[in-house]
């Protein structure tokens, strides 16, 4: 059995023509991860460019009104760009340049990904093409021109369903093509091994982060720590450094769509079975003769048929509680933390605040929660007034 | 001797490739007998897949056109069409599958299908040779070849891969050669001079145009032109099997 493994899930599984670059880009990431050089430039740009480190925020409204747990949010939808995709694109967009590679491709579903690659690619003076599916591009016409003022190509991908899948689908085809100059910058913690460890590790920095801030602060360790999980980066990023730390239950919202009972879903632990896809063992939406299903959610960031490895092992072995989380309840919810708490959060992270919302009551108020905001949501007002009938005139 | 290596005695093998169920699985298992009627020597079928990463657009539409199909086209579909056809088919069927469908079958359901309906090789683009081991013993169980892939950027992989290959080692070409839109391959000769100091197993080159150059087709034991016979398909549907026929027939003679 290959490396790469957690528990069952992860692995390799992709095309032989990708081995050996994947090989290479392993080997490299070996390297640099304890190269001090490497750490010092990575870390420089997390301080100086992204605004690291991210507040916790003390939630003192919503604590009030919900009237249970007291409530943190891990703001990183402060971080420049807007969103936790920041932290990973600059380690790997580094980690490319140090490769000698001159090009940079990403997919992107909601654009966040694809927005924070451009970003690092204009200021290391990397060649950039975003995949996008061509409904997306429609869902987030604004990203692709923010893309674009970036320096980015941006390729609308119009096979299959035209949403996430298929742009990673087309960014594997891509980088088959041209491995030479380029390395894919994969925006989740999946994919074939390496790529869920390097996410994960650039992630992890929410986690470090928000684990000395809360000891600082409450002089004690949450008892619950959540986060959407659409791949999964922001969860593993956020949940990473509490693994160890037992008594802090760990609760991953997927997106549900209509409802995990109807076929408009994307909630892939709570509908979806174990499968081999997009280079990983992992759970996944999919029909009984293994056809990945269409999946949806009115979050274009989640609205993906699989699920992170290291995800599907910690659900496996227990140690994550995966919940779903309707469209319903996410834009509910984006909407209470707007007039609560004066924040605009990602229709994304809004599903992880739903759920709290649900929690947090039944809680002591001795208790804490810790949730990460994993991106701003300036890029879903129209969408969110689509979805409440107001007719917008921009 | 495996059936496969048999089809590769004394000629240079044409293998001729189609996606199952397109435009429908009564049409393929009438294409099937076609391309053995013109002489191919291995025939390979695509099991259609929602997402063929490593597919060129030409195989990837056949695999839309299958999954949306009247009907449909489902893995068991695919092993009924099999069976009906097997005291047909006198050449080796392999089959070309994605993992997940395997997977989701169970291998050892799958692989024993395969066995009963004469398939004697997977092909599966998504499992290198890496990732095998999960699948190999129960291959090895029922008798059925996992062929090995060979890419330009194996590199340093070529000798381990060839080493352990059985039936037949699929040489890929970079995807754009395959789309026919390069018609050079990278460093073929060095790839195949490689796998022969460590096997005698059979060398199918996958070539982007219709016909091998003349330095390829010394070097290797066969050839398939994965689009070749789905573009066929793609313009004539249902009255493809003459255009198939007479395309394998001049290609065989060629060699």
């Amino acid at each position: 059995m290959a490396k790469g493994r957690y528990g069952i899930h992860g692995g390799q599984y992709i095309p032989e023509s990708l081995m050996d670059e994947v090989l290479k880009l392993e080997k490299a990431y070996e390297f640099y991860k304890n190269d001090p050089d490497f750490n010092n430039e990575l870390n420089a740009l997390l301080a100086e460019y992204a605004g690291r480190p991210s507040l916790l925020y003390y939630a003192e409204k919503m604590t009030k009104d919900l009237g249970g747990a007291k409530i943190y949010f891990k703001r990183e939808d402060l971080n420049h760009t807007g969103s936790h995709k920041i932290n990973n694109v600059l380690g790997q967009a580094l980690l490319a340049k140090k490769m000698g590679k001159t090009r940079i491709i990403a997919e992107t579903g909601a654009g966040q990904h694809g927005v924070a690659t451009a970003t690092a690619a204009a200021l290391l003076g990397l060649e950039c093409e975003i995949f996008m599916g061509e409904e997306d591009t429609i869902r987030q016409a604004l990203n692709v021109y923010r893309m674009e003022l970036l320096g980015a190509k941006v390729n609308a991908v119009k096979t299959g369903t035209r949403t996430l899948k298929d742009a990673v689908n087309e960014c594997m085809r891509e980088w088959t093509m041209r491995m030479d100059d380029t390395l894919y910058v994969l925006g989740s913690v999946m994919g074939p091994h390496p790529f869920p460890m390097i996410v994960r590790d650039f992630q992890s920095v929410i986690s470090r982060e928000a684990r000395a801030q809360i000891l600082e602060k409450e002089g004690k360790l949450p008892d619950v720590v959540m986060a959407c999980v659409g791949g999964g980066s922001n969860a593993m990023g956020m949940f990473y450094e509490f693994i160890k730390d037992e008594s802090v239950k760990l609760i991953g919202c997927e997106a549900a769509g209509l409802g995990a009972d109807t076929d408009k879903t994307a909630a892939t632990v709570t509908t979806g079975s174990i499968g081999v896809f997009h280079g990983m063992k992992s759970y996944f939406c999919q029909d009984e003769y293994g056809q990945i299903a269409p999946v949806y959610s009115i979050s274009a960031g989640l609205d993906y048929p699989g699920v992170g490895p290291e995800h599907a092992n910690l659900h496996d072995i227990g140690r994550a509680q995966y919940v779903p989380v309707t469209d319903d309840e996410a834009v509910d919810a984006f909407e209470y933390i707007a007039r609560t708490e004066g924040i605009i959060a990602a229709i994304e992270s809004s599903h992880a605040v739903a759920h709290l919302m649900k929690i947090a009551p039944k809680m002591d108020k001795d208790q804490i929660i810790i949730c990460c905001l994993s991106g701003r949501g300036d890029k879903d007002v129209a969408a969110i007034a689509r979805y409440r009938g107001v007719d917008l005139h921009e | 001797m495996s059936k496969i290596r048999e089809a590769f005695n004394n000629k240079k093998a044409f293998v001729g490739f189609l996606t199952a169920g397109d435009p429908s699985l009564d049409k393929t298992e009438e294409f099937i007998l076609t391309m053995q009627d013109a002489g191919a020597s291995v025939i390979e079928i695509g099991v259609p897949f929602s997402d063929p990463i490593a597919e060129t657009p030409v195989v990837q539409e056949a695999n839309v056109r299958a999954l949306s199909a009247e009907g449909g086209c489902t893995t068991d579909m695919i092993f009924d069409m099999l069976a009906n056809v097997k005291d047909k088919v006198t050449v080796p069927i392999v089959l070309m599958t994605y993992l997940n469908p395997v997977f989701k079958y169970g291998y050892e359901a799958f692989i024993k299908k395969c066995s009963e309906t004469g398939v004697a090789g997977l092909i599966i683009p998504d499992m290198p040779y890496d990732e095998r081991e999960e699948i190999l013993p129960t291959a090895e169980k029922y008798d059925v070849d996992i062929i090995s892939l060979v890419a330009p950027a194996s590199k340093s992989r070529i000798r381990m891969i060839a080493g352990d290959a059985k039936g037949y080692i699929y040489v890929l070409p970079s995807l754009d050669a395959a789309d026919g839109r390069k018609d050079v391959l990278t460093d073929i000769s060095d790839i195949v001079a490689q796998i022969r100091k460590v096997t005698d197993v059979p060398v199918v080159l996958e070539i982007g145009v219709d016909y091998p150059e003349a330095e390829y087709e010394t070097i290797a034991d066969g050839f398939v032109v994965e689009n070749a016979i789905v573009n066929l398909i793609a313009k004539h549907g249902k009255d493809a099997a003459k255009p198939i026929y007479d395309y394998v027939k001049k290609t065989v003679e060629n060699l």
